[in-house]
C-alpha cells in the first residue's frame, strides 16, 4: 500500500483496538483522549501533519516510531507541556485547552524519559504515603529516608512513577521510561508499567522500540514526514 | 581644565603600552577617551542649566536616564521577550522607591543637585543587577527544562516551578552589590567618599555620605533584582503555564 493511500503526508496511523482486556462499563465513553488533526511544527517545518488517532480509557497505548518523528511532543500534548500548532486534542470528548490546566495535569501525569529527583530524600520527593506507593512501584520502602539524589537510575525511574501515583491521576503519560536503563531495570519497569495498565489507569507510552508494540493493548504507529517521496 | 589636560598624558601612557605589546586597543582607547570627553563636558553644561533654577527637569533627567540604562539592558538581555520594557519597570521601580525613601524620610534634600548624583548611582546598579537577573534566570530556564517542566507535570503553577531558579537569580543579582558593600573601604575607597575628599570636605563627613550611598545602592538592587526576577519569569512562560516555545524546544 502506498504511504500516500493512507494519507497525503504520508503520516500513517495505525490502529489495534482489537482487545479490551478490562471490559467496558456501560454508558462510559471508552475514549480517554483523541489527537484531531493535529500538525505539529519543528524548526523547519511539520514533523507531525493531520494526525487522528485515539486513546482508549482502557489498557496501555504504545505510540511507536523512529526518532524525529513527533512522538514525545504528541505526548506533551497530553497534559498541555506543548499545543498542536494546528488541530485539536480532546481529553474526555472535551478540548484539552477547556480544562485548567494544573488540573489537567494532576489528571494526566507525565513521565520523563530521565528521572527527575527534587532535593531532599524520596519521602519528601513523593509525598504523602510515600512507604505504600514505594512499594506499589517495587521499591523498597527503607529506601524512604534516602536522599534521592543517591538512587540508582532504575531506582530513580520507579520513584518518579510513585510521585506520579501520589496524584491519583487517572492518566500516566510515558515517555521513553526504559531507554536510560540497562536490561534488568528495563524488563522491570516494563512489567511494572503492564501492571499499573491492568490495574486500571490509562497508560500512554512513547518508544522507538518496537518491542514495546507487544506489550501494548492498543498501538499508534507514526512515521516521520518524508518529502523527497512526493 | 588645566587638571584634564595633565590628566589626558594618562590616556597617552596607555596609548603607548597598547602599540608597544601590540595589544590593538589604541583606536578604541582614543574613542572612549574623545566619548568620555564629550559626554562629561555635555553633562556639566546640562547639570549647570538645572542646578540654576531650572529644578523641575530634575524628573525628566532621570527619565533619560533610566531610558539609557534600559536600552542598554535591553541589549545584554536580548533572549528575554519584552526585555526592554521588564528593564524600564524594574529600573524606575528601584530609583523611584530608592529615591522616594530617603526623600520621605528627610535623608536627602528635594533639590536636583541631591536628587540626579544619587539617582544616577542607583540607576547604574540597577541596571547592572536587572540585566544579570533577567540572563540568568532564562538560562537557568533553559538549562534546567527537565527540572521545571517536572514540576510543572506535577500541577505546580509556572511560578512555583521556577522558585528554585528565581530565588538564585535575585540572589545572584544582588551578591556584587552586598558584595561591595561588605569591602567597602578596604578593597576601595567608594567614588562618592573619594570626590567629596578631593572637593575638601572632611573624611567623616564624607563616609557619612557614602554609608547613605551604599544602603542607598542595596535597597536599590534588592527592588530592581525582584521586579527584573518577577517580570523576567512571567515573560518566560505561557499563561498557560508551559515554558516558551524558544525554551521548550531546547534540545
Amino acid at each position: 500500500m502506498e504511504p500516500a493511500e493512507h494519507h497525503p503526508t504520508d503520516h500513517r496511523t495505525d490502529h489495534d483496538q482489537g482487545h479490551d482486556p478490562h471490559g467496558r462499563v456501560p454508558g462510559e465513553s471508552p475514549t480517554r483522549f483523541e489527537y484531531r488533526g493535529v500538525r505539529i511544527d519543528g524548526d523547519h517545518g511539520p514533523i507531525v501533519e493531520n494526525l487522528s488517532a485515539v486513546v482508549p480509557k482502557r489498557g496501555l497505548t504504545v505510540i511507536v516510531g523512529p526518532s524525529g518523528a513527533g512522538k514525545t511532543t504528541l505526548l506533551r500534548l497530553l497534559n498541555r507541556l506543548d499545543d498542536p500548532d494546528e488541530g485539536t486534542v480532546l481529553f474526555e470528548g472535551r478540548d484539552v485547552r477547556d480544562y485548567d490546566v494544573l488540573e489537567l495535569r494532576r489528571r494526566v501525569q507525565s513521565v520523563g524519559q530521565v528521572p527527575v529527583t527534587f532535593p531532599g530524600t524520596v519521602a519528601h520527593n513523593v509525598g504523602e504515603g510515600a512507604v505504600a506507593l514505594l512499594a506499589r512501584v517495587g521499591l523498597d520502602p527503607k529506601l524512604a529516608d534516602r536522599e534521592a539524589d543517591r538512587l540508582s537510575v532504575g531506582e530513580a525511574q520507579r520513584m518518579a512513577l510513585a510521585r506520579s501515583l501520589a496524584l491519583s491521576p487517572d492518566v500516566l503519560a510515558l515517555d521513553e521510561p526504559t531507554s536510560a536503563l540497562d536490561t534488568e531495570n528495563k524488563a522491570g519497569i516494563e512489567r511494572l508499567v503492564r501492571e499499573l495498565a491492568d490495574s486500571g489507569l490509562t497508560v500512554v507510552m512513547v518508544s522507538h522500540d518496537p518491542h514495546h508494540a507487544d506489550l501494548a493493548d492498543h498501538v499508534i504507529k507514526v512515521h516521520p514526514l518524508k518529502k523527497e517521496e512526493q | 581644565m588645566a587638571t584634564s589636560r595633565w590628566a589626558l598624558c594618562l590616556v597617552g601612557v596607555a596609548v603607548v603600552i597598547s602599540a608597544w605589546q601590540r595589544l590593538g586597543l589604541e583606536g578604541d582607547l582614543t574613542v572612549a577617551t574623545v566619548r568620555s570627553f564629550v559626554q562629561l563636558i555635555a553633562v556639566g553644561y546640562v547639570l549647570a542649566f538645572i542646578f540654576r533654577g531650572h529644578g523641575r527637569l530634575t524628573v525628566l533627567a532621570l527619565a533619560v536616564m533610566v531610558g539609557s540604562a534600559s536600552i542598554t539592558t535591553r541589549n545584554r538581555a536580548k533572549r528575554v521577550p519584552r526585555s526592554g520594557m521588564i528593564a524600564v519597570a524594574a529600573i524606575a521601580t528601584a530609583t523611584a522607591a530608592a529615591l522616594g525613601l530617603l526623600v520621605a524620610l528627610r535623608i536627602v534634600p528635594t533639590s536636583a543637585r541631591a536628587l540626579i548624583p544619587l539617582g544616577s548611582m542607583i540607576i547604574s546598579g540597577a541596571m547592572n543587577t536587572a540585566s544579570l537577573v533577567m540572563t540568568r534566570l532564562h538560562d537557568d530556564l533553559a538549562s534546567n527544562r527537565r527540572e521545571v517542566e517536572a514540576r510543572l507535570s506535577l500541577g505546580k503553577t509556572a511560578h512555583d516551578a521556577a522558585l528554585p531558579w528565581l530565588r538564585s537569580a535575585i540572589r545572584g543579582g544582588m551578591l556584587p552589590s552586598v558584595d561591595s558593600t561588605k569591602v567597602v573601604g578596604l578593597v576601595a575607597l567608594p567614588g562618592a567618599m573619594t570626590g567629596l575628599i578631593l572637593a575638601g570636605v572632611s573624611p567623616q563627613s564624607a563616609v557619612r555620605v557614602q554609608l547613605v550611598v551604599m544602603y542607598m545602592l542595596l535597597g536599590g538592587a534588592a527592588f530592581a533584582a525582584l521586579v527584573a526576577a518577577q517580570l523576567t519569569q512571567r515573560r518566560l512562560f505561557t499563561k498557560s503555564h508551559q515554558l516558551i516555545r524558544s525554551l521548550r524546544r531546547v534540545p
